[in-house]
């Protein structure tokens, strides 16, 4: 591990907003994908009952 | 009786397309009007400094064009396909990728060939040199058409929905990118004293291209929505 | 020397090229895949981050900014693959008439466009630090941003259309269209940047260390199977939207159903 603290990786040496700006946009993007999907699972289901 | 020909149809298509458009006069203008008071728009915005107005002349007019072309675009097919006429034509005996292509032609024939015509006195107003006003109504000359051919293409595909003209642009906008870019930068360099007819030479290339595989890719498009 | 009949005698055993053309048989081996794409792209997304966040040194002139490419890099290469699969597979639909191909070419087209808006966004913030600007118009940012443009004309036409079958297979054409004209746009865009002065970034082709390429590469493949999960799944749910009157979705429903 190169980082010494948690914090220093956080950090990232300054670069840490745009690492993990990067990174969290990317995985909320990937999580509200699969919330769709699964409101299209709920949807079909639900019209199939009716 | 005398037997009908290809060639025949086509032409009817032709004067049939000429004369409706010139028939909603109003319409047609409409597109045209837009070209010039987009054009006009820019040194509003942008202040009216002669040497800004040379530079970004070349690109106004050519945006211009485009937008006015998306424009106009969306009564190309839906007319006859809310007269029915449109599935008429898709039965006829002459190909729909030809009757596409003669559509396509009276299309420019009222778009693009007036916004071309319209064009010198505009880039006046920006007070281009002469040489780059002549470089300019050639890049029009043979780019607009390719405006009218590709652009059918998003015509056919949203023949039948409602205000189709945004989604049209929306579709065809991004396919446009290289006539606008080699129309812009022949004009460019014809301002610069560089060798500019490389970029006309591609302009016809694409033009060329696009009159051949649009109107298979539109008649497809038709035979899509009129099933 | 197998004849006709031979065929028809292990009807099981025959498998040919478009077995799984059929929606319900697709379903099910999708189904089964599923959760497999799921574990490598978790798994692999792990060992990945864990090589490149914690592991990979520190670049000596991009300093730890370069760690975005982790993402940046699988991104836009999916975004380009899923474009040209989405075209294929709508051309696939075209030639066979087989509503399936159409129904994957559909599928891809969002994941699609979410990685070519992941290319952006990371590479606006990657660029900020490393060249000074959120945004350069050099060739390659700016394909991509066309291609952005591409995949949302994709998707608008699909949604305006109302009739399903129809919206697949207009998206699917213009799907066709736009991925010929891709390569003419790139290049008109590379001349044009080429031409345009503007600001100008030298892509430093710093030898990368091993690890990082390593960890570049492990994303990648997560992010393959990443894609391969979720088109699978949607394809699947549009399968079961639009197969709903058949028997076998029936059935499947009501068993889903009834687990939750």
């Amino acid at each position: 591990m190169i980082w010494s603290s948690f914090s220093d990786f956080i950090h990232m040496n300054g670069y840490g907003p745009y690492v993990w700006g990067s990174f969290i946009v990317t995985f909320i993007l990937f999580y509200v994908e699969q919330r769709s999907l699964k409101l299209f699972r709920k949807k079909i289901i639900s019209s199939e009952q009716s | 009786m005398t037997p009908i020909s290809t060639t025949n149809i086509l032409l009817t298509i032709f004067k049939r397309d000429i004369t409706l458009a010139i028939r909603r006069g109003s319409d047609t203008c409409g597109a045209i009007f837009f070209f010039i008071l987009v054009v006009s728009l820019f040194p509003l915005a942008l202040g009216s400094d002669t040497k800004l107005l040379q530079q970004i002349a070349p690109g106004i007019i050519w945006v211009s064009a485009l937008l006015a072309v998306m424009l106009s675009l969306s009564r190309l097919f839906n007319d006859d396909f809310q007269d029915g006429v449109l599935e008429q034509l898709a039965l006829s005996v002459c190909p729909l990728e030809m009757i596409t292509f003669a559509k396509v032609i009276a299309h420019w024939c009222y778009t693009g060939l007036i916004l071309l015509l319209i064009s010198p006195i505009l880039a006046l107003q920006f007070n281009l040199p002469p040489h780059s006003i002549q470089v300019l109504f050639i890049a029009l000359l043979l780019g607009t058409p390719t405006l009218s051919f590709i652009g059918s293409i998003g015509a056919a595909l949203t023949v039948g929905l409602k205000s189709s003209g945004a989604l049209i642009s929306l579709l065809i906008l991004p396919l446009l990118i290289p006539v606008l870019i080699l129309g812009t930068l022949a004009v460019d360099a014809a301002a610069t004293d560089m060798p500019y007819s490389v970029y006309l030479y591609l302009l016809v290339a694409y033009g060329v291209l696009s009159s051949f595989f649009a109107p298979i890719a539109s008649a497809s498009a038709l035979r899509i929505v009129l099933d | 020397m197998q004849t006709k009949t031979d065929m028809n005698s292990q009807p099981s055993k025959s498998m040919h090229w478009f077995t799984f053309a059929a929606p319900s048989k697709f379903y099910f081996l999708a189904k089964k895949l599923i959760p497999f794409f799921w574990l490598l792209a978790i798994g692999l997304g792990i060992a990945g981050l864990i090589l490149g966040l914690l592991f990979a040194p520190t670049d000596a002139v991009q300093g730890d900014s370069y760690r975005i490419i982790f993402i940046h890099v699988p991104a836009a290469w999916m975004s380009m693959v899923l474009y040209v699969a989405m075209a294929f597979w709508g051309a696939i639909g075209m030639i066979f008439n087989a509503r399936l191909a159409y129904r994957i070419s559909n599928s891809i087209a969002i994941t699609g466009a979410l990685m070519t808006f992941i290319a952006l966004w990371t590479g606006a913030l990657w660029g900020k630090p490393t060249w000074g600007a959120w945004w350069v118009w050099d060739a390659r940012l700016t394909s991509e941003l066309i291609l952005l443009f591409l995949y949302i004309g994709y998707l608008s036409l699909y949604s305006a259309i109302d009739d399903k079958r129809k919206a697949a297979k207009a998206a699917s054409l213009l799907a066709i269209i736009g991925v010929v004209n891709v390569p003419i746009i790139y290049f008109s865009v590379k001349w044009w940047n080429t031409l345009h002065q503007g600001a100008s970034i030298t892509v430093t082709k710093t030898s990368m260390d091993s690890s990082m390429l390593l960890a570049m590469l492990i994303m990648t493949f997560a992010f393959w199977s990443y894609t391969f999960a979720t088109v699978f799944t949607r394809v699947n749910y549009k399968t079961l939207d639009e197969e709903s009157h058949t028997d076998w979705v029936q059935k499947e429903l009501s068993s889903m159903g009834v687990l939750k």
